[in-house]
């Protein structure tokens, strides 16, 4: 965005900030502001900012415009906790929320449109822009849920989500570790262990693998969480039931993947170990896993999130007492939403922690792959 | 479960057990088990059990260490490297028979430096992998230093070039050169030297730890030539190797491979189109023609062997290629 | 030592297997062949204590034939035999009239049109989101990092605080269902629509740029025709999702109608065949619709010139 867009955006942040001050800032009594006086000095300092970034430009405007609305979503914070203005915020308080928006979406566009030299520095970039824009979005979804008095039975604030996460960590350890460790573990080595051997069991035997191959694409796209309640009348109520519900949700793309990878080794190598007189087993070991591993680890990525999906939701079809899905369904039922979203934080983190490793792992191991070297 | 040597006598593999005791015998009886896939070195045999173990069956094929393999004298009934004796290839394709082979026949002796030249589709790719047991022929016979084909493969008798380099990309190019001698059962510390010995043959030194996509296309297919080099083959086939390379570096590569065979003398098969190369590097040039596959004339060479480029220029040198180009236009393979 | 004649001899065993039709089908009617006939020798295993405790309960006199006939004929079994489920399928379908709450067809409909107004606002966000992607690029650097985060974060997980919600709001029926399957497909086809509208060849773009092309002519004319193959791919995986999405947002409220709800009922009231039913009516809802999709993608690539 040009210069000019840039410094008019700063000038209507000014505006802003500076017609709160005379705006009614709640729809009950009047406020006084000697009562807090920190909030009108935010303001100010908050409208100094934006001014005095309206008037340098480039990327000292765009750090005169964050702290300008920190400033501003301090300011916010500070009057919600007064309860006459939480719940029936009026023109004045909007007004400071519009103008921190404009001026975090207008240095979030300032920064998206660098493109510096160092690799360092465009890496930092990289992570701040989705970070900073996540973050204005958790601003606004706290301040119009306080602000406007949402009820907490239809979306909680993100503030409430978190101090009962905080306050509930160990009845969230023990979902963590039945749904978890237990559930998704378990039946994720085993599913996934268990595709890759009859993936190598059908490469070796071509009539295997063409039979195989259409059965596996069938069935992975079916809805293989229906399988639940069967599982929980073989195996019990408690994890097992979980754990075999993950192990065939993730049999089916691995088998597919992986077959569709031990057959990737080009002609020329299969010849060269031809003519090196080597055996199947050597050939599978040197040339077929090696060349399968990319096809590997996608699977394994899908079978990541797949896995934690499928868990969580066979614990919706009964589970005895603890486990994400249960505690999710149990305190939906309750109507104790800030719960739900502390047990989908929790969810959230564990998903991202797994993927992320498997991530990690499959870049150690299949550097040497012409996707990474683009 | 230990599957006992099947090839010895009954009373041979008593009167071992009874001599060196069964707890020693049956892990020697499988390891056995492996040596009878011919020359794996490395084996802990022992020198005297070495004659209870030779098996039955050809010639050819004497188990034991691969290194009292390569000292052993080379019998005079097997001097030829490749004996052809009318071998045809037809295969069927959806509009028909196609000959790709039309009873070609050749004799190869040691030590030559063999040039197949002809157009696309004239059997000469066809030829080679026939050779390395790649694909079978329809019909005719074929030995390769004295054995079958196949036996040739099975007891890795020569190394084979492709046109590309066919390095493996998630491993580093001593690893890639270690390759074929993992599978071969050499010891490692043989496998470190022979690497490096190779390496350095190719001047390539230096690039151990490098993958095969920090290197250039030349280089990559000289690692791929040092590879097939790494377990001393008696021949080695290559098939069109420079034809993915520009002029200048195949002209190197040229050079280098002429120094390489004349510092090994192994018998080398080479798939080629362009002529000037098939005249620069070879004792005998193969002309073929294609449709059907055949062997239109053999022409023999004899430049000196310390030859460089410059031999290009001279009038022998031009007489040969245009004894190759008629050659091919006799084959018809000038035409539509 | 010299080899014969190495002629091939010519088949004659064998020459049905060379017919390209068996061949191409053999393999997989073979392994499904096999794998129903573990079924019902699972079937015999997994129900033999059950009904042997039947008849000992009963106290008649039984025989090894009686056992084997009870284990394939069982009320509420461990593991229903194949024919059984099959004629459960075709109670359900076949023995209600299509409108009456026990019939699999209404079942199925409900699902279905949940399935299918989801799958249709999915796709529209998604398509949307991904032009503006693909056309912004502060969009693609502040938005693109959170829809992969999104992927990684079970969002099925966030079936019943949607219903809740939607239900306090005054929201029932089938909007809820329809909005849970909309946000689950929408973001793999997002995804799926940016690598594909991000897969032109490059030397294609550069012949646009010659041309003065405005962004909306390389749009129509270059890179959404090279995004039609991803388009599919999402198309498929998104449509099973929401598949899935319909029957787990069926879950929560304890639905009255619906594959879900069927399932759900049945694990309650111990009616195994009801869940197996209800779970072959899901695998071929998902498979036709696949197939649809499948046909979609068939008839456009050959407009476009794509190879039969």
């Amino acid at each position: 965005m040009n210069p000019r867009q840039l410094r008019l955006g700063f000038i209507l942040a000014t505006a802003g900030m500076l017609l709160a001050l005379v705006l009614p800032v709640s729809g009950e009594a009047a406020v006084s502001w000697s009562a807090r006086p920190i909030a009108p000095a935010l303001m100010l300092a908050a409208a100094l900012l934006f001014a005095t970034s309206a008037w340098s430009g480039g990327s000292k405007a765009v750090a005169l415009g964050l702290a300008g609305a920190l400033c501003g979503a301090a300011t916010t914070l500070v009057m919600l906790a007064d309860p006459a203005i939480a719940g029936s915020a009026a023109a004045g308080f909007w007004a400071i929320v519009l103008a921190v928006w404009l001026a975090a979406a207008l240095c979030v566009m300032q920064l998206a449109t660098i493109r510096p030299r160092a690799e360092l520095v465009r890496r930092a970039l990289d992570l701040a822009v989705p970070l900073l824009f996540g973050a204005v979005v958790f601003y606004l979804w706290e301040v119009v849920v306080r602000g406007f008095g949402v009820s907490p039975v239809i979306m909680p604030a993100p503030s409430a989500a978190a101090a009962r996460f905080a306050a509930s960590l160990p009845i969230l350890g023990g979902d963590f570790v039945q749904t978890f460790v237990r559930g998704v573990l378990i039946g994720y080595v085993i599913g996934c262990g268990a595709g890759l051997l009859v993936a190598i069991v059908a490469q070796r035997f071509e009539f295997l693998g063409r039979g195989l191959l259409p059965l596996g694409n069938f069935f992975s796209a079916l809805p293989l969480v229906g399988v639940a309640p069967i599982m929980v009348m073989w195996f019990g109520f408690d994890w097992p039931s979980k754990a075999a519900v993950v192990t065939l949700v993730t049999f089916f793309p691995m088998l597919v993947n992986a077959l569709a990878g031990l057959s990737s080794a080009g002609h020329m190598e299969r010849d060269l170990m031809r003519s090196y007189g080597a055996d199947h087993r050597q050939t599978l070991i040197k040339l077929y896993l090696p060349a399968a591993l990319p096809f590997i680890f996608n699977a394994l990525k899908i079978n990541a999130t797949l896995a934690l999906i499928g868990a969580i939701v066979a614990e919706f079809f009964g589970t005895p007492t603890q486990g994400i899905g249960f505690r999710i369904s149990t305190e939906a039922g309750r109507m104790a939403i800030d719960m739900v979203w502390a047990e989908i934080a929790l969810a959230a983190i564990a998903g991202m922690a797994f993927y992320g490793l498997v991530a990690l792992a499959e870049r150690a191991t299949t550097f040497w792959h012409p996707s990474y070297r683009t | 479960m230990v599957v006992l040597p099947i090839n010895i006598p009954r009373c041979a593999n008593i009167v071992r057990a009874n001599r060196i005791g069964v707890c020693e015998y049956l892990p020697m009886a499988s390891q056995m088990r492996r040596s009878l896939k011919p020359d794996r070195p490395g084996d802990t045999l022992l020198a005297d059990e070495r004659e209870l173990f030779v098996a039955r069956i050809e010639p050819g094929r004497i188990m034991g260490n691969k290194a009292d393999a390569a000292r052993e004298p080379v019998p005079t009934s097997h001097r030829l490297a490749v004996d052809v004796r009318n071998v045809s290839l037809t295969f069927a394709t959806g509009d028909g028979k196609v000959e790709a082979l039309s009873n070609v026949s050749l004799q190869i002796a040691d030590g030559e430096f063999v040039s197949f030249i002809g157009p696309s589709g004239c059997g000469k790719t066809t030829m080679l992998r026939v050779i390395a047991d790649l694909q079978q022929p329809t019909s005719g016979t074929l030995l390769v230093n004295g054995m079958s084909a196949e036996q040739a493969r099975l007891e890795r008798r020569y190394g084979y070039v492709f046109q590309a380099p066919a390095l493996f990309p998630w491993r580093t190019i001593e690893k890639n050169l270690k390759l074929p001698l993992e599978i071969m059962g050499f010891s490692s510390s043989e496998q470190k030297q022979r690497a490096a010995r190779y390496l350095a043959l190719v001047n390539l030194t230096g690039f151990e730890l490098k993958y095969p996509w920090q290197l250039s296309g030349g280089m990559q297919q000289r690692v791929s030539i040092a590879r097939a080099l790494s377990f001393d083959p008696a021949l080695l086939l290559m098939d069109e190797p420079f034809g993915a390379l520009d002029e200048i570096v195949r002209d190197h590569l040229n050079e280098q491979l002429l120094q390489l065979w004349d510092k090994t003398g192994k018998t080398v098969l080479f798939v080629t189109h362009s002529i000037p190369e098939a005249v620069f590097l070879s004792t005998k040039i193969v002309v073929m023609s294609p449709r059907p596959g055949r062997i239109v004339d053999v022409i023999d060479c004899s430049f000196p062997r310390d030859r460089t480029l410059e031999v290009r220029e001279s009038p022998e040198f031009l007489k040969i290629a245009q004894r190759v180009r008629a050659g091919l236009r006799a084959g018809h393979s000038y035409d539509e | 030592m010299t080899n014969s004649a190495l002629a091939l001899p010519e088949p004659v065993a064998g020459a049905l297997k060379r017919r390209p039709l068996v061949q191409r089908y053999a393999p997989i009617a073979t392994i499904v062949l096999v794998l129903i006939a573990v079924w019902y020798v699972a079937a015999v295993l997994m129900n033999l204590s059950l009904v042997r405790d039947g008849f000992e309960r009963e106290e008649t006199p039984y025989t090894v034939s009686d056992l084997l006939a009870g284990t394939m004929s069982a009320e509420r079994p461990l593991l229903p035999a194949p024919h059984q489920v099959i004629s459960g399928f075709a109670d359900s379908v076949f023995g209600y009239s299509p409108m009456a709450p026990r019939s699999l067809v209404y079942h199925s409909a409900v699902t279905l049109s949940a399935t299918l107004l989801g799958f249709a606002l999915g796709a529209l966000l998604g398509i949307a989101l991904a032009l503006m992607i693909v056309h912004s690029r502060v969009l693609a650097k502040s938005l693109l990092p959170w829809i992969i985060c999104s992927q990684m974060v079970p969002i099925l997980a966030l079936a019943p605080i949607f219903i809740v919600a939607l239900g306090a709001m005054g929201l029932q029926g089938l909007l809820p269902k329809a909005i849970i399957s909309a946000y689950l497909c929408f973001f793999p086809i997002a995804i799926g629509m940016v690598k594909g509208l991000n897969a032109s060849d490059p030397m294609q773009l550069d012949l646009m740029r010659t041309w003065s092309a405005t962004p909306r002519q390389v749009l129509s004319k270059l890179r959404w025709p090279s995004a039609i193959p991803f388009l599919f791919a999402s198309l498929k995986v998104a449509i099973s999702i929401s598949l899935i999405g319909a029957i787990v947002a069926e879950l929560p409220t304890g639905g009255e109608a619906g594959i879900g709800a069927r399932l759900l009922a049945g694990s309650y009231y111990g009616q195994t065949i009801q869940i197996w039913t209800a779970l072959l009516a899901a695998a071929l809802l998902a498979s036709g619709l696949i197939g649809l999709v499948d046909i979609a993608e068939k008839i456009t690539g050959l407009r476009m010139g794509a190879r039969p």
